[in-house]
């Protein structure tokens, strides 16, 4: 039981608070989004250079071995800097299916992720399964050189940005059986892909992309065919306890400032700090800042270390509840600023609309407290 | 647990749950997690029995006769101990007023009073709240004049828990009413057989005597039964809060609970099928779990941390979200009982099926005793707004 940070987790969590405290200042970030991809690939070089995106690869992978303690701590840092460059999506996602799901062929693309060199997206979600990440109905026929993909994909976080997509799909025609999924690289520039990138409520970007019978080699088969299950509800479960720690980064930005503004706003002669209404709220809020981190780092502790009903059923009670909290901050922020939170000049409303993405990401709290219940006696 | 034990842990929960199914009277149990009644002769035998184990004060001191266990063993004890529906032990004498004489008392007093609480001798009540100070409790008006090798003591007090069985009460007592109302205040032993005293039971809307009204006139009460220094009785008293980290979020009891809840939501059916399959309730029962897994891994990380390493306000965040968490399960299991959970089961009889509305209509408390809820979310919010 490691509830307290050792040297190097401290180490590592410090390095993220002087990058973002240096480098993400508000009006950065704004800079940042208005780039041609919406994000600063300099910033992602940085981040690959401070080991960001290494970290919590194990050693024998090229990484630092902080396994989630060390994706808990980035994506911490992430929710505070409201971070752009697509963490979640190339190196949560992205590197947990290669880790995972890699024969040696791919490991050198890995190398490449961790040097910041090669930004993946995971395409997986479709129009008619987004919550429930089953019942994938892309599929991949197989040919004489390879695989010919057909199918949609929606909603890929970073799908238009990224260099390689990895693509869920079934192997097999349509009567093909769709719990054994397995996964491809797909080059993102390939012309065959019909592809709609668009911007999210939160600043980041997504994209819909259409696979008419998209041809990729045999080598672009990602690990074994018909095993990639397991792996993708892993690397999902990863995904979603790193957005538990980003919301709470983010909740925690949150509070503060709106701590900061009751103390210093005046109305009827007195800071609004002193309104006993308003006390109240704040503390219901920073209750709920802090019980949403204790969910991210149990859910941290265990995502990698229990068996596969254990971990859906802890991510759902961690995401169900940091979903519960991320909706309560993020409202009572807004409210208790009133009209200047409204504005986009201000980075509350980036905060709450962060916050609201992640609470419609990979399970809302109504499908977790639904899958918490099933997997509970 | 949440979290996996280390092996020696492990072995000390083993030895706890080995003494809790040899010496815990099944009947009791049964009565304990089924929200029975428990006499007072009941509870006292429990806790010598636990004294004799030399395990009913964890946390005390070994050169008081306590078990000193580090507070991660005080946990495990306190999960294994509620989850076999142990009696709550009536806590005022072990953890209120132990820690105040081992801090403030006299060498003559420890000696003579712990030992006697350690071994359930005494029955300790706390004379705390008045009619005129309740959460603002500085305010209190019982006067104790000073007359020469004794004070006489006049004044009222009220909502003392289970003054009725109690032979010692400690008491905060008005000793000077010029100046700053905190520092008139001083703490005093009170033998409940002095003349003077009359304890009058205060019926709840339960339909128990669990508090009572205890007036006072003229009570000659020694000087040597001062604790401290006259005037210095806030500061000891408050000397406790903010100190108990294990106890307060009541997880232990809240597991229980909801183990029993869907017990008995498993055995009444909605719409032809148990309750406990029904997608809505299953879905509320779900929401409390997951609140009392966060509130456990909240209470874990506190004990794990360095003292003084947090932001200061954790223990009024325990006590605020283990009294909402308890409350909504009582909540529940009143929804589960159904109207038929309506029944008044008659005074001191067995309970029956009026368990489920008792244990609803007695925790109402839970939010308003040890520092109401508001003034808990009072002390987070000057904690973090500051000055």
């Amino acid at each position: 039981m490691e509830l307290v940070f050792n040297a190097e987790a401290t180490m590592l969590r410090d390095t993220m608070s002087r990058f973002i405290e240096r480098e993400y200042s508000f009006q950065a970030r704004k800079r940042r989004l208005v780039l041609p991809d919406g994000f600063c690939r300099d910033t992602w070089k940085s981040l690959a250079e401070l080991g960001a995106l290494a970290a919590a690869l194990p050693v024998e992978a090229g990484g630092l071995g902080a396994g989630a303690m060390g994706t808990l701590i980035i994506s911490e840092a992430c929710g505070r800097g409201l971070i752009v460059e697509p963490y979640l999506a190339t190196v949560v996602l992205g590197g947990g299916l290669l880790e995972l799901a890699a024969t040696s062929v791919h490991r050198p693309l890995l190398e490449r992720l961790t040097e910041g060199s090669c930004l993946l997206a995971f395409a997986h979600s479709e129009p008619e399964s987004e919550s429930d990440f089953g019942g994938i109905t892309t599929r991949a026929m197989e040919t004489r050189a390879g695989f010919s993909l057909s199918g949609r994909k929606n909603a890929v976080i970073h799908g238009a940005t990224a260099d390689m997509l990895i693509v869920s799909a079934c192997v097999g025609g349509a009567a093909a059986d769709s719990t054994r999924l397995s996964l491809f690289l797909v080059d993102r520039r390939d012309s065959a892909l019909q592809l709609r990138g668009y911007r999210t409520i939160d600043g980041l970007q997504a994209a819909d992309i259409a696979f008419d019978g998209v041809t990729v080699p045999r080598a672009a088969l990602l690990g074994e065919p018909g095993e990639a299950r397991p792996v993708i509800d892993h690397v999902l479960a990863r995904a979603n306890a790193a957005l538990c720690a980003e919301a709470t980064g983010a909740m925690q930005s949150l509070l503060e400032r709106t701590v900061a503004y009751l103390r210093t706003r005046q109305q009827f002669g007195q800071p609004l700090a002193r309104f006993q209404a308003l006390q109240h709220r704040m503390a219901d809020m920073a209750m709920h800042v802090e019980l949403a981190r204790s969910m991210a780092y149990l859910v941290a502790l265990q995502v990698d270390g229990v068996d596969a009903t254990a971990r859906e059923r802890v991510v759902s009670a961690a995401k169900a509840r940091v979903c519960i909290a991320a909706s309560f901050v993020g409202k009572q922020a807004i409210q208790l600023h009133g009209g200047i939170g409204m504005t986009d000049a201000l980075d509350v409303s980036h905060y709450f609309r962060r916050l609201t993405a992640i609470t419609r990401t990979l399970g809302d709290e109504a499908f977790h407290l639904d899958r918490f219940a099933a997997a509970t006696p | 647990m949440l979290l996996e034990l280390a092996p020696d842990d492990r072995a000390f929960r083993d030895e706890v749950r080995a003494f809790l199914r040899e010496r815990l009277d099944p009947s009791l149990a049964k009565r304990v997690r089924e929200h029975g009644r428990v006499s007072a002769a009941e509870l006292v035998q429990w806790q010598k029995t636990l004294y004799r184990q030399g395990w009913f004060a964890p946390a005390w001191p070994t050169e008081w006769g306590g078990a000193a266990w580090p507070a991660l063993r005080q946990y495990i004890f306190d999960e294994e101990y509620h989850a076999a529906a142990a009696p709550p032990v009536i806590a005022f004498g072990r953890d209120l007023l132990g820690p105040v004489l081992m801090k403030f008392g006299s060498d003559a007093q420890r000696q003579h009073y712990l030992p006697r609480i350690l071994a359930s001798d005494d029955w300790w009540c706390q004379g705390y709240s008045e009619p005129g100070a309740g959460s603002d409790l500085a305010s209190l008006r019982t006067t104790a004049e000073l007359r020469g090798d004794h004070y006489l003591i006049n004044g009222q007090k009220t909502w003392t828990t289970l003054a009725q069985h109690a032979n010692m009460m400690f008491c905060l007592v008005r000793t000077r009413s010029d100046g700053k109302k905190q520092e008139g205040i001083s703490f005093i032993l009170i033998d409940m057989a002095t003349p003077g005293i009359t304890v009058r039971p205060i019926t709840l809307l339960d339909g128990e005597p669990e508090v009572n009204e205890v007036w006072f006139e003229d009570v000659v009460v020694p000087v040597a039964n001062r604790i401290g220094d006259e005037g210095r009785g806030w500061t000891y008293a408050k000397h406790l809060l903010g100190h108990e980290r294990t106890g307060i979020a009541g997880i232990g009891i809240a597991k229980r609970e909801i183990d029993y809840l869907k017990e008995l939501a498993a055995s009444v059916r909605r719409h032809g099928r148990p309750l406990l399959e029904d997608r809505e309730f299953r879905s509320r029962v779900a929401r409390v779990e997951i609140e009392l897994m966060a509130l456990e891994m909240t209470n874990l990380r506190l004990l794990a941390a360095p003292p003084g390493s947090g932001p200061g306000w954790e223990v009024s965040m325990l006590k605020v979200r283990g009294t909402e968490i308890l409350q909504e399960i009582s909540e529940l299991q009143l929804e589960v009982a159904g109207c038929s959970g309506l029944e008044v089961d008659a005074p001191g009889a067995a309970r029956t099926r009026g368990a489920a509305s008792a244990r609803y209509l007695n925790l109402r408390k839970l939010s308003i005793f040890g520092g109401s809820n508001e003034i808990q979310r009072n002390i987070i919010a000057q904690q973090i707004v500051g000055g």
